[in-house]
């Protein structure tokens, strides 16, 4: 999408600030919100994960959750008086690091508005709204799985030829210093088809639940 | 430790002489020589290096000095890269990771002694080989065409001065004129690259010399992502490519670089440039070991060793391995369950079970990329693929776009995980 079409956009938003939520389809956004949920819960009262919990987000200023690890970049935007609107929302989901060079978050944006309508209608959603996180679709045992570094080591070769090992996500998302549990639910996601991507469908259909473990073990090693 | 020929052939004399008892050698540490600095070999010696914190002693034997990667040289010819974007050297290589880098060509190998003899004199003797030389041209595969005229018809199937040669042939294209391709039979390096060639060829003619043809004469009927490209050729270069395929002589071809001709099935028609891709081979050195045969080296998959000497992996193009394609992302993968193998083999690290995976992406032309893929085991003897999959027909163009933007950061992570 060109900068003169998101300006746009801006516009029209600005002007019918509940046109957003009109427009997008919380139903097909809660679909949606599946691949922000290994790092992301929206529930009242829900845990931070990698991510802090997004239930309420809109109306929010930016890093200010109790218990929650934000990057200094996000806390600065924050004190400078970043709150999320539908329409700040929309520009940092469309481009996160574009938007907010230094935010942690390890993902690369959705660029199709339609999708990021859907998405933010579901955050909107004026019934009370309760997601439970991807975590429940995990059981304990899995998630509390002992890796086996060194296999993991092994496994991650396969990994870094695409996504690069000193952390650039050029392209590509960085998964070097990742949080197991984020890891372990993403690689779960992909596998029984719950996240999608042509690649990552791939590879982690052979991947058992060991391996995924393993995986997390070494990539949650900080890089040397 | 960066060692330069002299100091490096000096110390190898020394242990040569110390080696005659290895007993009493106890303390010195195993040593792995790598031949060829490309995909596979840079990967393994890297791996190796790495991996074994400095209890292998790694060599790697590359005659050039930079290593222009042959992935993304259509992306050059096309406009979207420079040349000096896909060269990479070997000095991280020696510096960070402790390999002994030696710009020399290997000659032969004495698989009886152990020992790798260098064309500038001396030998290096190792315990485990890795051996990864890319492809050979076979000899005579097209009438008329052999290495004395690669200048006046470039091959530009190892990237460098070709591929510049190539572009600089097409950028003084009379207008109007006609850019031929004479494509490989199978197998051979990059199953998709010819027609990511002729995509980015059109790329570039579209924009500076839009009359211009291209004629691809061709021995295969089908071809990688042939569905794929040719939807992208109707959509951005309509009416400008046109393939003879073995049905219309497309395998009865011979060329005549004096007159730039391409004759197809007896029919003579003169061209402006003349692209011709040879059927390929193992690289030389293998062939001199007598690793080969037919034209390829058979390997056991769970090791990447060569059957005929479990001293030597061979690792890439040059393998016969079964249902990976010749690829730069093949090769990487090979070299890592080739480097398991050799610290398991010279320091007893744990063996895994050998994993592979490739993924192939093409430009179409601006912001329209493709990609084909797979994950890959180890069989009895070949590697089976496990999964596989491969971008559709009438995808978005964001889809497209963000694929493009997908090979940009794989170029960048995979050039990493070889070179440093
Ligand atoms: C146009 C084109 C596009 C391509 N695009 C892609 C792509 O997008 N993705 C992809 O994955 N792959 C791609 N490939 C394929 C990829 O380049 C090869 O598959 C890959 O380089 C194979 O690696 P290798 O180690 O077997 O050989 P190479 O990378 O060719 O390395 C061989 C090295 O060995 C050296 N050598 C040879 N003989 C000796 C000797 N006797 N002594 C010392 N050194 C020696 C050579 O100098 C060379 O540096 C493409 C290829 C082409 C031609």
């Amino acid at each position: 999408m060109t900068r003169a079409l998101v300006a746009i956009t801006f516009a029209v938003l600005a002007g019918a600030p509940a046109a957003l939520a009109q427009e997008g389809d919380p139903e097909r956004g809660a679909i949606l919100f599946r691949q922000c949920n290994s790092c992301h819960v929206a529930e009242p009262d829900g845990p931070a994960r990698t991510g802090p919990n997004l239930y309420g987000v809109i109306g929010r200023t930016a890093g200010t959750l109790e218990d929650t690890r934000y990057s200094p970049a996000m806390r600065e935007a924050g004190e400078n008086g970043l709150v999320w609107t539908q329409e700040s929302l929309d520009g940092f989901l469309q481009d996160p690091r574009g938007y907010m060079p230094g935010s942690r978050m390890s993902f690369r944006g959705m660029r199709d508005l339609q999708d990021r309508m859907d998405v933010i209608a579901f955050l909107t959603g004026d019934a009370p709204m309760v997601h439970s996180a991807g975590i429940e679709r995990i059981s304990a045992d899995i998630l509390a799985m002992e890796g086996d570094v060194e296999y993991g080591r092994y496994l991650s070769s396969e990994c870094v030829a695409c996504h690069s090992e000193p952390g650039d996500d050029e392209g590509i998302p960085a998964i070097t210093g990742i949080e197991q549990e984020a890891f372990i639910l993403a690689m779960h996601d992909y596998r029984d088809g719950h996240r999608e991507h042509q690649v990552m469908t791939t590879v982690t259909q052979r991947l058992t639940n060991e391996e995924i473990a393993s995986l997390a073990a070494y990539f949650a090693e900080p890089a040397e | 430790m960066t060692l330069n020929r002299r100091t490096f052939l000096g110390t190898t004399a020394a242990l040569a002489g110390t080696l005659a008892a290895p007993a009493v050698l106890g303390q010195s540490r195993p040593r792995a020589v790598v031949i060829g600095g490309g995909a596979g070999g840079a990967t393994a010696a890297r791996y190796i290096a790495n991996d074994s914190d400095g209890a292998i002693d790694v060599t790697l034997i590359e005659p050039a000095r930079h290593y222009y990667t042959c992935f993304f040289s259509n992306l050059y010819i096309g406009g979207f890269r420079s040349i000096e974007s896909i060269g990479h050297s070997y000095g991280t290589l020696a510096s960070d990771y402790g390999i002994n880098v030696v710009h020399d060509w290997a000659l032969a190998i004495d698989r009886d002694a152990k020992t790798v003899a260098l064309s500038g004199g001396g030998s290096v003797p190792y315990d485990r080989l890795v051996v990864s030389p890319g492809i050979d041209f076979k000899e005579g595969a097209v009438p008329g065409w052999s290495l004395a005229t690669q200048n006046a018809m470039p091959h530009a199937y190892k990237a460098g001065s070709q591929t510049e040669l190539l572009r600089a042939q097409i950028a003084a294209m009379p207008e109007g004129g006609t850019f031929a391709m004479v494509a490989p039979p199978n197998p051979y390096r990059c199953p998709p690259g010819p027609y990511e060639r002729v995509s980015m060829v059109a790329h570039y003619l579209n924009e500076h010399n839009p009359t211009a043809r291209i004629l691809i004469v061709d021995p295969k009927e089908t071809f990688s992502k042939q569905a794929l490209f040719q939807d992208g050729w109707s959509r951005h270069y309509p009416g400008m490519i046109e393939r003879i395929g073995p049905d219309f002589g497309g395998d009865r071809v011979e060329v005549r670089p004096d007159t730039m001709e391409v004759v197809i099935d007896g029919q003579a028609e003169s061209v402006d440039v003349c692209n011709v891709i040879p059927a390929q081979q193992a690289g030389g050195i293998l062939h001199q070991a007598g690793l080969v045969e037919n034209d390829w080296a058979t390997v056991v998959p769970a090791t990447m060793t060569s059957v005929m000497d479990e001293n030597i992996h061979v690792l890439g193009d040059s393998t016969r391995q079964g249902a990976m394609p010749k690829s730069g992302f093949s090769a990487n993968s090979q070299a890592k369950v080739a480097a398991m193998a050799v610290r398991h083999a010279l320091t007893d690290s744990r063996m895994f079970p050998a994993r592979f995976s490739n993924t192939c992406w093409s430009l179409i032309d601006t912001d329209d990329g493709i990609k084909v893929g797979a994950t890959y085991e180890a069989g009895e003897d070949r590697i089976e693929a496990v999964d596989t999959f491969i971008s559709q027909v009438g995808e978005s163009a964001e889809t497209r776009a963000e694929t493009y933007r997908e090979s940009l950061g794989w170029y960048d992570s995979i050039t990493a995980d070889m070179f440093g």
